[in-house]
């Protein structure tokens, strides 16, 4: 267990921090989105955020693989470091930095190309060319997605042509094609349905052995059951910046948050 | 007046109108048909003209016809696709960008007997390609340039952002997203622009005949002159001197036009069937 003593007294309820997110405000142009942002996200866990719409829990977690530079205006403040180096540091390339921070969007997303070349992309992208040495990752990543033995006899298939949670599995193989450290997943299952729901949070449980894995979600029972932390994000009053109101252990803020507003929350008061 | 026959003048109203143009086209290409169908023989399609280039066949002026078009769509669609790439994803959005769009829009709408005259005074005369179907094909592609440029554009900007974002969430580099992912799941749509520029450039008369020329015999080499279908038809039409071949060039002219819009028709289908 690790007790920072940086401001914010963030805490890090389980093992070593992969992200280290200091005094971290975020703005779209004039718009202060987030402010004050102070959090250790533990390695090889599943930690969640969670708050209600327009929080800003997804502009933060955009933040960890710099997504947001892709927005017009987007500017940071305050310091984010990945395993001890700034990820906003000189000389650090974005491109490089998605493919260690994988992320998962709501949407499921599949390119509009066969099944195995979906799969294929991310490693292409990095210079595998050999057929033998693709087709092993491709395999892999899909046993890893536990989606192989649906889609092993059709890979030549469109990946549109799969159900929506086939698809959002074809995603996470995808993203787990190329090795990352992190995976970044953004409300992954609220367009999908129920049973490939089930299968998404079985996934997480696995993958959290070789990949942190960092789950924006509406759904507070989602949370509860598939997160070891949580993460609680809150928009006080609009117009003003969203903040962290509170961070720990999940079963700890379940039952007994320290927090007015994060108790609020989670008894369905708001939100 | 009541409702219920408010209703029933309006509907028989919308429905004429929708008749109407069903039965103008209908008239035309039946009228069309008949008129030239007699014409259509392997003589009239593969051989040259004869006598006062009114008797015997109107093989060159295809040839002619497919050259232009073929020549002045390898010299558009490069510059089309990439300024498209350029506005719809590099470019920063503002006054410039909007400067060039109107512009497109703008030579789009230019009369193609002005744009003759242009290519006439620029790539005939000043440049001194002479009338030739380089001359032409240059002409002819200011027509379609804007047309290719903003069907890719569309395309482009049709592409969903969730697609593009799965890429750059895979450490995709800018290019590798547009060349990798976008321009792929674009293609059909752009096929579509570029097919139906090429049924514009068929179709162009005034353009040509300021260009390429008259001349009816085989255009070899790129600095030849040639007469294309529309010219010969208009030729043919306006002395008066054979107006059966002047129908059947109608007929032939026509059904490679709604080959290409066929074309664009089965690109779609079989782009949804893609796409599941």
């Amino acid at each position: 267990m690790t007790v920072t003593s940086a401001p914010g007294q963030a805490n890090t309820p389980t093992g070593a921090a992969k992200f280290s997110v200091r005094e971290l405000d975020f703005y779209y142009g004039d718009f202060h989105a987030l402010t004050g942002i102070t959090i250790d996200v533990a390695e090889n866990a599943v930690t969640a955020f969670i708050g209600p719409s327009g929080c800003g829990k997804s502009t933060f977690l955009r933040c960890l693989n710099r997504m947001n530079d892709l927005i017009p205006g987007a500017r940071i403040d305050g310091e984010i470091m990945l395993d001890g180096a700034d990820i906003y540091g000189q000389g650090v390339d974005p491109v490089d930095l998605r493919r260690r921070v994988g992320m998962i969007f709501q949407q499921p997303n599949p390119f509009p190309m066969s099944i195995y070349d979906n799969v294929a992309f991310g490693p292409r992208l990095h210079g595998i060319k050999k057929k033998d040495e693709l087709d092993q990752i491709v395999e892999q990543a899909l046993v890893r997605a536990n989606l192989w033995k649906e889609v092993r006899d059709i890979m030549d298939r469109g990946g549109l042509t799969l159900s929506g949670g086939q698809q959002q599995r074809l995603c996470i193989a995808r993203v787990l094609a190329v090795q990352p450290d992190v995976l970044l997943m953004d409300e992954p299952c609220s367009a999908i349905d129920p049973t490939s729901v089930q299968k998404v949070e079985d996934l997480m449980a696995e993958l959290k052995s070789s990949v942190t894995v960092i789950i924006v979600t509406h759904n507070m029972q989602q949370a509860a059951r598939v997160s070891d932390e949580t993460a609680f994000f809150l928009q006080e009053m609009q117009g003003k910046p969203s903040e962290l109101i509170e961070f720990g252990r999940t079963a700890e803020i379940f039952t007994s948050p320290h927090d007015r507003r994060t108790e609020d929350y989670i008894t369905g008061r708001f939100g | 007046m009541s409702k219920r026959w408010a209703n029933r003048i309006a509907l028989g109203v919308l429905w004429l109108c929708g008749l109407t143009t069903v039965v103008v086209l209908g008239a035309v290409i039946v009228y069309v048909f008949v008129r030239g169908i007699g014409q259509i023989t392997p003589e009239f399609v593969f051989t040259k003209p004869q006598g006062v280039n009114a008797e015997g066949g109107i093989g060159p002026t295809i040839v002619a016809t497919i050259y232009v078009t073929g020549l002045s769509m390898l010299i558009t669609t490069p510059i089309a696709v990439l300024a498209a790439v350029y506005l719809a994803e590099y470019a920063v959005q503002g006054k410039l960008v909007n400067a060039i769009r109107f512009a497109a829009d703008t030579l789009a709408g230019v009369p193609s007997i002005v744009m003759g005259l242009f290519g006439f005074a620029f790539f005939v005369d000043a440049i001194g390609l002479g009338f030739s179907v380089l001359s032409g094909a240059l002409a002819l592609s200011f027509l379609t340039l804007p047309i290719i440029m903003r069907a890719t554009e569309e395309a482009i900007r049709a592409v969903p952002r969730f697609i593009r974002w799965g890429s750059y969430g895979l450490g995709a580099s800018k290019w590798q997203t547009v060349s990798k992912i976008v321009l792929p799941a674009a293609l059909p749509r752009i096929l579509t622009g570029i097919i139906l520029a090429m049924g514009r450039a068929v179709g162009e008369t005034a353009v040509v005949i300021f260009t390429m020329g008259q001349a009816v015999y085989m255009p070899i080499t790129p600095l030849d002159s040639g007469r294309s279908m529309t010219v010969h038809l208009y030729t043919l039409a306006m002395e008066g001197i054979n107006m059966d071949a002047a129908y059947g060039t109608a007929l032939l002219l026509m059904a490679m036009i709604l080959f290409f819009n066929l074309s664009t028709r089965w690109l779609a289908a079989r782009n949804r069937r893609l796409k599941g």
